[in-house]
């Protein structure tokens, strides 16, 4: 593996069609990669629910993936409008997610959960009607 | 028990078969609707009963690593979602019976 690799993506908003195609590229390129297959599903799980909140709630955003041999940071930084109350967004079962996005499946208040579980470190950096970056680490 | 072996005897109605995915081993039975639960709790190489048939379904079967999905009671995939499962590769087999019934089925099977 290099020492450093760098991947950039675009999440269109509103678009749950192609949602998951940027964690699709990210989860193959790791396993061509030779990252070990606990790894990479930890990253598949938190990057694909970081790019759908984007997609449900932000209008898209960018997503950079930075990978080292010793960990993987995914950050994923919208314009959107900001989480009101990080700490409820945190708690399973909690969602603002509208109606018509519940009939997809989703809202079921475990995206940032997942997120959190399934990484060793998160970092959110909100601001009402600036925007989030949310900063996600996985070692190796 | 394989991909492959379920296809072949349960009866179910392959959507689509599924490339290299048909030599997996299947690890156990999973059943959930709501994806972000599933994408968290379904455990890598399950079959996924579900009813919940759309694109998204096939990127958290695909992201999650699972074996491959059943559709229960009926509940059948688009034509741009069927192509979808065809071109990443996803195991899809849908049948009429009820979650519980598919799952057992499944679970019946792998015993």
């Amino acid at each position: 593996m290099n020492d450093r690799i760098v991947l950039t993506y675009h999440v269109s908003p509103e678009d749950f069609t192609r949602a998951g195609e940027a964690s699709s590229d990210v989860k193959n390129k790791l396993k061509q990669m030779g990252v070990s297959p606990s790894a990479v599903r930890k990253v598949a799980i938190a990057m694909y629910e970081g790019e759908i909140n984007m997609v449900i709630h932000a209008n898209g955003g960018d997503i950079t993936v930075e990978i080292t041999p010793e960990k993987i940071v995914m950050i994923l930084k919208d314009v959107g409008p900001g989480i009101a109350d990080v700490e409820k967004a945190m708690q399973e079962g909690y969602s603002t997610a509208p109606d018509h996005v519940r009939s997809l499946g989703f809202g079921a208040g475990m995206g940032l959960p997942n997120m959190k579980n399934y990484t060793d470190d998160i970092q959110i950096d909100t601001k009402l009607g600036v925007g989030t970056t949310v900063t996600m680490t996985i070692n190796l | 028990m394989t991909v492959q072996q379920l296809i072949d005897s349960s009866g179910f109605s392959p959507v689509n078969a599924g490339g290299d995915a048909r030599d997996r081993a299947i690890s156990g039975v999973y059943c959930c609707d709501l994806l972000s639960i599933a994408m968290g709790h379904a455990p890598a190489d399950c079959a996924w009963v579900t009813v919940m048939a759309n694109m998204n379904t096939l990127a958290v079967a695909a992201l999650a690593d699972v074996a491959c999905v059943v559709l229960a009671e009926g509940a059948a995939l688009d034509d741009a979602s069927a192509e979808k499962a065809k071109l990443q590769g996803i195991t899809v087999l849908s049948t009429d019976l009820p979650v519980f019934d598919a799952a057992l089925r499944v679970h019946t099977m792998l015993r």
